[in-house]
């Protein structure tokens, strides 16, 4: 690293399909523009990083998801959100409104992180807590805990938790 | 004439900068990238893309919804 390289570091906590995108958004952009970046997958984050991937939205406990529909914005009544299926109809609604505005796949933006080297960490506890290991997960991968982050942190410009 | 042309029409952020990125290993040392998009977003973020990697955005303009941006590999 260049002593006037910059860097960056992400928490990543949420893994829902709406809360995947700003850490890979900004993760790879920010490569592209040259600065150093490490993402620390922890909690909901970790599962982002398994092979497979199967992200998935819920409308529940979430009155700002309004998609457009019909000329407007429709929001689902938290009451409406118990449904059967209500989850899998929003993803399913979500995901074609992404790709018809030309919005990138997670998979494919964590695949340009991992090819832009964006350093990854998987929390060890975390992979303990619920039972992963990294064969479960995509090449690229190292383990760490939380000190592994903050020396990461401690000498970067930027550090965002999402 | 610009050395490389990268067409990214119909993608949204963050895929244009990712793919002018990878365009920009092509052009040789001031030479030129041209690039046609049509997220509105674009010309703003081009020029935070220069002005951090040390490009120069020689000029941009918009006809009919597309904009078209001219990138000197200077960086």
């Amino acid at each position: 690293m260049s002593a006037e390289e910059k860097s960056m570091t992400i928490i990543v906590t949420k893994g829902s399909l709406d809360w995947a995108y700003p850490p890979f958004i900004l993760a790879t952009t920010a490569a592209a523009m040259g600065l150093s970046v490490t993402m620390f997958f922890t909690f909901y984050g970790l599962p982002l990083l398994l092979k497979k991937l199967d992200l998935q939205l819920t409308a529940a406990g979430n009155p700002a998801m309004k998609m457009p529909m019909m000329g407007g914005h429709m929001g689902l009544p938290n009451i409406l959100t118990a449904i059967p299926g209500i989850d899998a109809a929003c993803t399913k609604m979500m995901k074609n409104l992404m790709n018809k505005k030309g919005v990138a796949s997670i998979e494919d933006l964590r695949e340009l992180a991992v090819e832009a080297e964006v350093r990854l960490i998987a929390c060890q506890m975390t992979m303990d807590l619920f039972e992963y290991t990294l064969d479960d997960m995509i090449e690229g991968p190292e383990l760490g805990g939380a000190a592994t982050y903050i020396e990461s942190a401690t000498k970067s410009d930027i550090n965002l938790f999402i | 004439m610009a050395d490389h042309t990268l067409d990214v029409k119909g993608l949204n952020c963050p895929m244009p900068i990712l793919k002018a990125r990878k365009a920009l290993k092509d052009v040789p040392a001031d030479g030129t990238l041209e690039i046609l998009a049509t997220d509105p977003g674009s010309v703003a973020d081009f020029e935070a893309f220069c002005r951090q990697t040390g490009n120069e955005l020689i000029e941009h303009s918009e006809d009919d919804g597309v904009y078209r941006l001219l990138i000197k590999h200077t960086a």
